[in-house]
Order: C-alpha cells, then sequence, then structure tokens
C-alpha cells in the first residue's frame, strides 16, 4: 500500500493541567473510511478538531497528504507553522460539525458556493452549478434558495455536508454529525453518508455515537479512552469479538442502552 | 409677525449647523467605532492597548473639556482646526469610543461555531471578518449605534463654547433679543425631537434590512 495520507506521531494535547491525548499514533490510508468510537471525554472529537486546525498541538507531529500539518520548513529549519502554511493545509481537510454550523445570513446556495469563490476564485457560475449538483446529491436541489432557519436538522446537516464537499477535500472529517438531530431525522444524514462512501475515494474520519453506522460505514474502528487507543480493528471484529474489558464494557453499555451492534 | 419670521430663520440656521454636526461626527464616530473596535480584539497586544487606551479616555472626560482641548489646546502644537472641524472631531472621537465597545461587544457574540465554520471551509482571517462575522455582528450594533446617535446629536449643543452658532446657541440668541424663552425654546424642542426621531426611524429600516433572513435565528 501506498503512503498514509494522515500519519499522527506521539500526539500529545492539554488543555490546561488537563491531558485529552497522551502519545497517540496512528495512520490513515488513503481512501480509508475510519470510524473514532468511544466514551464521552476519550479525546476522539478533540483529535478532529486538531486536524482541522480548530486546536493547536501540545507536542508530537501530523503529517497530512505528506506534509507536516503544525511544522513548516524555514531556512532549513522545521518551525510551528504560521496562519499561511496552516491555510494552504486546510485545503486537504473539509469539516461536519454536530451542530452544522451554517452561515445563518446565506441562502442554502451561498452557504455552499461562498467558500469555493472566495477561496479558490471560483466564478459564481461554476460555484452555483457543482452546488446545484450536490444539493441534488444530498436530495435538496429544490431548497437552494432557502435559509438555514427554514431547515430542519437534517436537511441542515445535509447542507453542510455538501458545503464540505464543494471544496473537494481529500480527507473529511465528521464531528458527532447525527447527535443534535431527532431520531427520526438521523436516517437521512447517515444514508447521504453511506452512498458518500461508497462513491467516493475520499478519506473519511467519523466520530460517532452510532455503533451500527460505524459498523456499515467503516474499513477500521478505532475504541479510544483516556486519549490512548485501546483496541483497534475492522468493524466485525471489534465488534464481535473485543479483545480488551475497556472495549467490551463499553459495548455492552452501548447495547445495554438498546442500540444495534 | 415678520420679526417672528426672522427669528425661525435664525433658528432655522442654527439647525442646519446641528444636522450637519449630527451627520459628520456621527460618521467619524462610526468610522472611529470599527477602528477601535477591531483593534481592542486585534491579535496584537499594543493594537488593543492604544485602543483601550482611546476608549477608556474619551469615556472617562467630559465632551466639554475635549472640545476645549481640541479646539483651544490642539492648535498650540499647530493643526489648527475651525469650529466646525473641532466640533466634529470631538463628537465623533466621544461617541466613537463609545461605539467601539459596541462593535467589540457584538462581534464576540457571534458564535464560535461560526468562526469554527470559516476555519473548516478555508477562509481567511479578512474574509471571516468581511463575509461571516460582520454581516451577523451588524445587526447587534444597530440598536445601540442608533441609541448612540441620537446622544451625539443632543451632546451637538456643547459647540457654542467654541463660537459655532448651533441651534441651542440661535435659540440663546432669540431669546436674549425677544425676551421671549417660550418661542425660541418650543421651537428648538421639537426640532431635537423631529431629528432624533427621524434617527430613530432610519435606523429601525435599517435594522430591519440587515436582519432579514435571520428570523428564527435570534
Amino acid at each position: 500500500m501506498d503512503q498514509p495520507i494522515i500519519r499522527i506521531q506521539d500526539l500529545r494535547k492539554s488543555f490546561g493541567t488537563l491531558t485529552v491525548i497522551d502519545g497517540l499514533n496512528f495512520d490513515v490510508m488513503k481512501g480509508e473510511k475510519l470510524a473514532l468510537i468511544g466514551p464521552s471525554g476519550s479525546g476522539k472529537t478533540t483529535i478532529l478538531r486538531i486536524l482541522m486546525t480548530l486546536e493547536g498541538i501540545s507536542g508530537g507531529r501530523i503529517e497530512v497528504c505528506g506534509e507536516p500539518l503544525y511544522h513548516m520548513q524555514k531556512h532549513g529549519a522545521e518551525v510551528p507553522a504560521d496562519e499561511a502554511h496552516l491555510h494552504r493545509m486546510r485545503r486537504h481537510i473539509g469539516m461536519v460539525f454536530q451542530h452544522f454550523n451554517l452561515f445563518p445570513h446565506k441562502s442554502v446556495l451561498q452557504n455552499i458556493t461562498l467558500a469555493p469563490m472566495l477561496t479558490k476564485g471560483e466564478s459564481r457560475t461554476v460555484a452555483e452549478k457543482r452546488a446545484r449538483e450536490l444539493l441534488d446529491m444530498v436530495g435538496l436541489a429544490d431548497k437552494a434558495d432557502y435559509m438555514p432557519s427554514q431547515l430542519s436538522g437534517g436537511q441542515k446537516q445535509r447542507v453542510a455536508i455538501a458545503r464540505a464537499l464543494a471544496l473537494q477535500p481529500q480527507i473529511m472529517l465528521f464531528d458527532e454529525v447525527t447527535s443534535a438531530l431527532d431520531p427520526e431525522l438521523v436516517e437521512e444524514v447517515l444514508e447521504v453518508m453511506k452512498r458518500l462512501a461508497a462513491e467516493t475515494d475520499m478519506t473519511m474520519l467519523l466520530v460517532t455515537h452510532e455503533m451500527g453506522f460505524a459498523r456499515d460505514f467503516a474499513d477500521r474502528v478505532l475504541f479510544f479512552d483516556k486519549g490512548r487507543i485501546v483496541e483497534q480493528g475492522p468493524p466485525a471484529q471489534l465488534f464481535t469479538a473485543p479483545q480488551e474489558d475497556r472495549t467490551k464494557s463499553f459495548l455492552r453499555k452501548i447495547i445495554a442502552a438498546g442500540q444495534r451492534v | 409677525m415678520g420679526d417672528w419670521a426672522g427669528y425661525l430663520t435664525l433658528i432655522l440656521q442654527g439647525a442646519w449647523v446641528t444636522v450637519e454636526l449630527t451627520l459628520m461626527g456621527s460618521a467619524l464616530a462610526l468610522v472611529v467605532a470599527f477602528i477601535a473596535g477591531l483593534g481592542r480584539i486585534s491579535r496584537h497586544a499594543w493594537i488593543r492597548w492604544l485602543a483601550t487606551g482611546y476608549i477608556e479616555f474619551f469615556r472617562g472626560t467630559s465632551i466639554f473639556v475635549q472640545l476645549f482641548w481640541i479646539y483651544f489646546v490642539l492648535p498650540m502644537t499647530g493643526a489648527e482646526l475651525t469650529p466646525m472641524q473641532a466640533g466634529v472631531m470631538a463628537l465623533g472621537l466621544n461617541v466613537g469610543a463609545y461605539g467601539a465597545e459596541v462593535v467589540r461587544g457584538a462581534i464576540l457574540a457571534v458564535p464560535r461555531d461560526q468562526h469554527e465554520a470559516c476555519v473548516a471551509v478555508n477562509l481567511t482571517r479578512f474574509q471571516r471578518m468581511r463575509h461571516v462575522i460582520m454581516p451577523q455582528a451588524l445587526p447587534l450594533m444597530l440598536p445601540t449605534f442608533g441609541n448612540n446617535a441620537i446622544e451625539l446629536l443632543k451632546a451637538t449643543s456643547v459647540v457654542s463654547l467654541i463660537s459655532l452658532s448651533d441651534m441651542t446657541f440661535q435659540a440663546q440668541v432669540v431669546r436674549s433679543q425677544t425676551g421671549s424663552t417660550l418661542m425660541p425654546f418650543v421651537t428648538i424642542l421639537l426640532l431635537y425631537f423631529a431629528m432624533s426621531s427621524a434617527i430613530s426611524f432610519g435606523m429601525r429600516r435599517l435594522e430591519r434590512r440587515v436582519t432579514r433572513g435571520l428570523d428564527g435565528v435570534r
């Protein structure tokens, strides 16, 4: 297999005295669909936020598409990345948030076209054409001129997915994208993501509490606890024959809570 | 009766000076408010420090004293100003200091979510501010800006200190010449009220325009 698209080496992250990630290592291969599961506070969302450069790192090293994310070369030495470097690196990565984070003052179409027009210099015609294709893909072709406040949660999240896709990133991060949705709206979002996973070779990292979905969606599942990977493997193995006690007890609790695994 | 028409003309001339001061003062205040308000949240400590110094100074001293300094003391350093320029400057800088805190507060009131969404779609700092944060912060600023503009209108009467014949000054002139207090002061009462009503009305229309589409959000 070729080079990993994401390399995380000895990553550490603390907020003040609280260490949330402590010496984390893992690689993600191009096109891989990865699910990050684990109890809340285990650091899985923090990993996505670090990859999106929403949080800095406290130590260690990350490489994205063969280039260091938080370091850059200057006068032959490696120094902490500046904003220009981060800006350049962010082109590779897109993110969908738990609370959608749509721009409330922009229409659905403008939410999607804004960034391609500003950051890639795309013309309105080109940007709108692709925005409409993406809306069609997420099943919202008729909502282009709506304002976000007129949409349901599931529709908002699908727009948010289209917005992230419009920039054509190589890596997509999904941060608990169904957690803020009413139960009956979860399915429509998962449906879109399944289709996306099947139709593109984009690398996807998914933080989720939907074990059933993680199982269908992912090539590999990482179980996190206290900022470390406790266990990882293909979903069939991790969900049916977990090796670690910590994983077993977590899955037991999930099943007791009524979820399909 | 002819006399009254003459006196009314005097007051109306004063009213025009008041309008000019209000418009130009507000324009300056607006510019200064954005500069200082953005300065307050700058990444650079020295800019924050500068903006804070300006705001605290102009909020912490009386506009009367500020005007005195700008008109009588500043010329000693070589900066000669006409009374109108000095008046606009004092009003603009004074009200701008209050406006700066409004700008800062409104920008900080835009949820963190929005900043993060901007980072995720890779907008530059300037693009974030221009296309996402400001359009959402503006509707929050407008009601207070309206108040500030009315405060500025009412503060214009201090300019009589530096020999500008604004509306209040002219009313005093008419009063001393006619011995009647009622007529000039009823007139300017109505005129001040009309002007502040115009400001309120304008601001409400503006508010309605900029909040279009944001309903249901706040």
